[in-house]
């Protein structure tokens, strides 16, 4: 088993945050797991992306070219990472903020309304834990949503708990919304 | 929970140092080596380390010199600019046989290049990179795991052999994470003062040592020279490292190290899953270079590809080892801070 | 019979290379008496320069370390950070350590290292010929400066003692020659509250001492003394320009 997600957005959207907290998941439950970002000027004002892999195997290249599922946040984003996933991926996309229309009919399109779904956990910057609500419903052979949770509060717990409610509010609704929908 | 943590890069050279026994850390901030030295600045007053922001990669390079000839583990690390101005301390360590530690992450050059992931300063690690005739131990970790495994063997390799050693990565390996394991804790409290060390007449029977690569006599130089190359060549039959994936006699060999090995090895176990007779011959150590198991792998293949984030070091190497005109060597190189793509690398290995 | 001075224990029994009227030989002798008195010679690492100083570590039987030209500070902030128990010093020439390894000396006194720095000012290069030092006085010809050192072209002398005195990490900056029997009494005198002072961990500890080149002046070992004296201490003044612990400023 190994699978892989790009994600991507805006600098601020905590796209990195999303990665890590995925690959801290998968190592909680021993598994390996790689998170690579994009680094540099780039991170700056601009498009901000990583890549997350996880596997029970040794991995090999933590660079994905042809992601499985691209997470997408933004318009810039969607420009450049639409076209990379491969043939029967899923792109899984913020539809909130998200006006491009899909171009592609080989791949599976997960609208989600981010967002509008943060605002009700309590916060619109929960955007990214929705996301990764979604996450946890398409890798949930991987990891329990209540795995998920535990590993973000690891992640976050010490330095913003004030965030863990609102958070794990928006994992839930997330994955409930995935539920619906895949 | 598993006792694995998901760690950067760039954090796991610091951990892992530390866990050597390092409490001696001098730094000058450059990207993609300086939260190697923030991690520092935050885990050695921890147990009791002293990290120290130098000045300049000079000074830097020329504490860890001192540091090092007072018999201790110590480091520094930087990134290529930062290392070409380390390079004076790097000869005179080598000629004095100081045992330091260095963490080098390659970015893209000439000049300042950029801040990316490269390999274009393999020559300059394994060639010499300052003056006169010498050779700096190198290892090229491909994983955080290896980073952790290696950084141990890269202090008490020095120490044995009282030369510098590089430690090889780049900002790819610093700033990714990856589910890894820590296995040992070494007390630098039972790490013995070698007798050589400037530490006081006191601690070492009395007797002055006296630590310096200046001979004036060139008779003696030329002695000294032949003794360090004496050493060098056992340095080079012992402590030569590989890795080797593949099938025995591969009609084609890929050689590749570090970051491009790890992009690697994905595309040539799904070649080798199609039943392609390929291997991937990844040097662990740049210098001692694997030459005997080098040749020893390429014996068959008509095929040899070279993989380099350099418009072509490592291929010089290859060629010099592998010297046969019947071969075909095929060289593929991404200078200037870009990688290649996994399916890039899968298209160059199906020819 | 009274023994009313013998040779330092520390000072090596060899015959040493410095030229007649270098006055390099006389601050070894110091130094070696103060190690001697304060029974530090055990405890002591030094750092031996790039210059005529290069082959110091041949006369005093101590841990000796030769550093790359300028490194020293450098050098001795490493072995410092080792062993914090050790005396540690570095003996330089004004072009090690106020040209080339400025930054690293001007550190020294920033970073407040529990250190001792000893700069032999002769304002020139000795070992490689003669050629101006940044300490070279105005006027003065050197080999590169063949005309005579023009602030227009060649700058300004640059006076270390009070500079590093002016370094929040300093514990002692002063200026002291060894022209006469005097001179060498103060040198002394500084050394050992030089030594004092670092290893009680008050910071970083500086003598610049004015000392004459013979061989590249052109004179004779008198007339270099002399010089040292009326043209060199004229310029850089002696006496103590920073002294944490207080004591007499001449």
């Amino acid at each position: 088993m190994t699978k892989n997600v790009v994600i991507a957005g805006f600098g601020g959207q905590g796209v990195m945050l999303m990665g890590q907290i995925l690959a801290l998941a998968a190592t909680e439950k021993n598994l390996n797991a790689t998170w690579l970002p994009s680094y540099g000027p780039e991170q700056r004002g601009g498009t901000a992306n990583c890549t997350t892999v996880i596997s029970d195997e040794e991995i090999g290249s933590p660079v994905v070219d042809t992601p499985q599922i691209a997470v997408i946040m933004n318009n810039p984003s969607m420009e450049k990472f639409e076209k990379m996933v491969e043939p029967k991926g899923t792109v899984l996309l913020n539809s909130t903020l998200i006006t491009i229309e899909p171009k592609r009919s080989d791949v599976t399109y997960l609208r989600v309304p981010a967002n509008e779904l943060a605002e009700q956990s309590g916060s619109q910057k929960a955007a990214n834990m929705v996301m990764l609500g979604v996450m946890g419903w398409l890798w949930k052979d991987t990891f329990t949503i209540e795995e998920l949770e535990s590993a973000m509060v690891h992640k976050v717990g010490d330095k913003r708990p004030q965030l863990v409610e609102i958070n794990k509010k928006a994992i839930e609704l997330g994955y409930e919304f995935a539920k619906n929908i895949v | 929970m598993s006792d694995r943590i998901l760690m950067k890069g760039n954090e796991a050279v610091g951990e892992a140092a530390v866990r050597s026994g390092c409490r001696l850390y001098f730094g000058y901030p450059i990207t993609p080596a300086s939260e190697i030295a923030e991690y520092m600045a935050y885990r050695l007053p921890q147990v009791n380390g002293t990290f120290i922001q130098a000045e300049s990669e000079l000074a830097a390079s020329n504490m860890l010199y001192g540091a090092a000839a007072a018999g201790k583990y110590a480091m520094t690390a930087s990134s290529s600019p930062g290392i070409s101005l380390m390079q004076e301390a790097i000869s005179y360590m080598a000629g004095a046989e100081v045992p330091a530690l260095i963490v080098d992450a390659m970015r893209g050059g000439p000049g300042l290049g950029d801040i990316q992931a490269a390999q274009s300063d393999y020559f300059q690690l394994t060639k010499g990179g300052g003056h006169g005739d010498y050779h700096v131990i190198v290892f090229s970790p491909y994983t955080i795991q290896e980073v952790i495994n290696i950084m141990p063997l890269a202090f008490q390799t020095a120490f044995r052999y009282r030369n510098p050693v590089v430690v090889a990565v780049d900002g790819l390996i610093g700033q990714m994470m990856e589910a890894v394991e820590f296995n040992y804790f070494t007390d630098p409290e039972e790490i013995p003062l070698p007798d050589w060390s400037l530490s006081g007449k006191f601690r070492h029977g009395n007797k002055k040592n006296v630590n310096t690569s200046l001979e004036l006599d060139p008779d003696k130089l030329e002695a000294i020279n032949w003794r360090l190359q004496g050493k060098y060549h056992e340095i080079e039959e012992k402590e030569s490292r590989y890795d080797y994936v593949g099938v025995d006699n591969p009609e084609t060999l890929v050689v590749a190290y570090g970051t491009v090995a790890r992009l690697t090895i994905s595309a040539v176990k799904k070649v080798l899953g199609e039943g392609k007779s390929i291997g991937l011959f990844r040097p662990v150590t740049l210098w001692p270079f694997p030459k005997a198991a080098l040749a020893q792998k390429a014996k068959s293949a008509k095929r040899i590809v070279v993989l380099e984030m350099s418009a072509g070091q490592l291929i010089e190497d290859v060629k010099l080892y592998v010297y046969d005109p019947t071969k075909q060597y095929e060289f593929h190189g991404h200078p200037g801070g870009t990688t290649f793509t996994p399916s890039e690398i899968e298209q160059i290995l199906r020819g | 019979m009274k023994v009313v001075y013998e040779r330092p224990k520390t000072l090596e029994k060899v015959v040493n290379h410095y030229c007649p009227g270098c006055h390099h030989g006389i601050l070894h002798a110091l130094i070696a008496e103060v190690l001697d008195e304060m029974n530090l010679a055990d405890k002591a690492v030094a750092v031996a320069p790039v210059g005529c100083a290069v082959l110091a570590y041949n006369y005093l039987d101590i841990d000796w370390i030769e550093a790359p030209h300028g490194r020293a500070v450098a050098i001795a902030t490493g072995i410092k950070l080792a062993h914090p128990d050790l005396l540690v010093f570095t003996y330089q020439g004004d072009g090690d350590a106020a040209s080339i390894g400025l930054a690293e000396t001007m550190y020294g006194a920033i970073r407040g290292m529990n250190v001792t720095t000893f700069m032999y000012n002769n304002a020139i290069y000795g070992m490689t010929g003669g050629q101006m030092a940044p300490t070279t006085l105005i006027g003065m010809k050197t080999t590169t400066s063949p005309y005579g050192r023009d602030p227009k072209r060649e700058g300004y002398p640059v006076k270390m003692a009070e500079t590093i005195a002016l370094q929040g990490g300093t514990a002692f900056s002063a200026r002291s020659s060894l022209y006469n029997p005097r001179a060498i009494t103060d040198t002394k005198k500084y050394i050992r509250h030089a030594f004092e002072l670092q290893m009680a961990k008050a910071g970083y500890t500086f003598l610049e001492v004015v000392g004459t080149c013979p061989t590249n002046w052109g004179m004779t070992p008198v007339e270099a003394s002399e010089f040292a004296k009326n043209e060199l201490a004229k310029f850089y003044q002696l006496g103590v320009l920073k002294d944490v612990e207080g004591s007499e400023q001449k």
